[in-house]
């Protein structure tokens, strides 16, 4: 042992050995990273440019004269998805709430509005966002109940509750998992320190599930975000629909591209936002 | 003798299949401190968790001041904030600070007003060591610290019994002193408690009388002289040999 000892450098030199050689290992993994990325995409890059239909391509995707024309009018109809995404992620999110609230409930006089709730959540996950669109849409004014004045045969109102119908049960069941992520110790502790059932829910077990599914949540905001889309089916004109009708005047897709990087310049935030929380919370201890 | 503050008769408790508690009877007197001793699934915490009524009972019934509480008409929100009860995993609650954690309870099951509340609660957390600690989250802390925060938390509302499972258990052997320090205080106090413990010295020193749960069943309970020093039932003669060898004792 005393032999092996006098092999090893003085204090701090074999620090110094070590940090080099770990710089040398990160300089080496930057370059790779960089080298492949730029093979791999200017790669791909070049199968599409050097495609005998890209300049047809070019001219009825990516043209720019009819970007510029059509822009302000997609932007225009970008507000109506904006304002109907807020309103129904609200309505979403107390929906989502009230039926995770039930499904995770206790006691057994509850048991009829479990059973409803589950139900609920089964069906409206199960069936085509669209096709929802398609039955309130269309089927609610059908049934004659109403007349023309009423909120109820207005498309934005209907398509709106087919959207907070089909996300509340997505979100509901991610309110869920975190309610049931909550340790069995918190309730024990909420009880014991004299709180009832629905203190110890409302207090203790709501906030902390409620900070456990942030990210699922964020990313139901993103999807819905996109699917508001759907509510053009009947009628109203928002970002998508307009693009379909500047396309259809004149055989240019341009501007749905247009309407597409509306919808990032909203989902891409919310993304990096969704990130940062990720990586928050899982610097935590708890 | 006065009226005992709590009582337990012929508890019995079963989950599944499996019988954890068959037959329990014991009671403590104010200002008793009662020790329960055994091996892990013995019952210990379960008894703890049916006299908190946080567990069914199946079978016998636990008075608390001459008032049966198991009894389905009883209000068991109203008898939980009659005890404190202390857990081997601390649980507190992650999303409050420690001065939060010691709130809750004064301020949303006893009806305390908030800043009337907030002085108890920073009076008996520097009453347990933690002063500046008010506004740390309990990850911040030592284990040894969270778990006196417990104590001041199950504490704080003045209990008629403490009620305390393992308190030191879920502890780095370093951090186990100063939670028994909080417990030796509430004895000290006169406070009512039953505790179930791992730690034989300790339940010499604060315990009035010590229990001996076997197997779901009570069978020996005396003074810590009787129970620890000249056991008399040949399992708990068996368990202390046995934590004499491990040096447990």
């Amino acid at each position: 042992m005393e032999g092996r000892a006098e092999d090893l450098p003085g204090p701090g030199g074999r620090g110094a050995e070590r940090a080099a050689a770990r710089r040398r290992r990160d300089r080496r993994g930057v370059t790779i990273a960089a080298v492949s990325t730029v093979v791999v995409l200017g790669g791909l890059a070049a199968l599409v440019l050097t495609s005998s239909g890209w300049p047809d391509v070019r001219d009825t995707f990516f043209s720019w004269s009819v970007f510029k024309s059509s822009f302000p009018e997609v932007l225009g109809g970008f507000w109506l998805d904006v304002k109907l995404f807020l309103i129904i992620e609200m309505a979403v999110l107390a929906l989502g709430l009230v039926v995770a609230l039930v499904r995770t409930s206790r006691p057994a006089a509850m048991f009829p509005l479990r059973i409803i709730a589950a139900v609920y959540t089964d069906v409206f996950r199960g069936v085509p966002t669209i096709l929802l669109v398609y039955l309130i849409g269309f089927g609610i004014p059908a049934l004659g109940y109403f007349d023309n004045e009423s909120v109820f045969v207005d498309p934005l109102v209907l398509g709106g509750i087919a959207l907070a119908l089909s996300y509340g049960a997505y979100v509901a069941e991610v309110y869920r998992a975190g309610v049931n992520s909550v340790p069995p110790g918190q309730r024990d502790a909420a009880l014991a320190v004299g709180l009832t059932e629905t203190q110890a829910v409302r207090h203790v077990i709501l906030p902390q599930a409620v900070r456990r599914v942030g990210p699922p949540l964020l990313n139901d905001f993103i999807a819905l975000q996109k699917d508001v889309a759907l509510v053009s089916i009947l009628g109203p004109q928002e970002a998508f629909r307009i693009a379909q009708i500047e396309q259809a005047s004149d055989f240019n897709y341009t501007p749905l591209l247009a309407a597409a990087l509306l919808y990032l310049a909203v989902t891409l935030p919310l993304a990096r936002v969704l990130d940062r929380w990720d990586r928050g919370q899982s610097g935590r201890a708890v | 003798m006065s009226e005992p503050v709590l009582e337990v008769r012929g508890v019995t408790k079963s989950f599944g299949d499996r019988e954890v508690l068959r037959g329990i009877d014991l009671s403590v007197a104010e200002h008793e401190s009662v020790a329960l001793i055994g091996a892990s699934g013995s019952g210990k915490s379960t008894l703890l968790r049916c006299v908190d009524l946080l567990e069914d009972i199946d079978d016998g019934d636990i008075l608390l001041d001459g008032e049966v509480i198991t009894d389905p008409s009883v209000d068991p929100v109203a008898v939980r904030r009659r005890f404190g009860l202390v857990f081997q995993a601390f649980n507190l609650f992650p999303h409050l600070n420690v001065l939060e954690n010691v709130e809750l309870g004064i301020v949303r099951a006893h009806g305390v007003e908030s800043q009337e509340a907030g002085t108890t609660a920073r009076a008996i957390l520097a009453r347990f060591g933690l002063e500046g600690r008010e506004s740390d989250r309990p990850s911040e802390l030592s284990g040894g610290q969270q778990q006196r925060v417990a104590i001041a938390r199950a504490f704080a509302t003045r209990p008629r019994a403490m009620l305390l499972d393992e308190v030191t258990s879920a502890l780095d052997p370093e951090l186990v002193g100063e939670v028994l320090g909080a417990v030796r205080e509430l004895k000290a106090e006169g406070v009512t408690m039953l505790l179930a413990t791992h730690e034989m010295s300790f339940a010499r020193e604060v315990a009035d009388r010590v229990g001996f749960l076997h197997e779901g069943r009570l069978i020996e309970v005396g003074t810590a002289e009787q129970v620890l020093g000249s056991p008399k039932q040949a399992p708990t003669q068996r368990f202390l040999r046995r934590l004499l060898e491990a040096g447990r004792l």
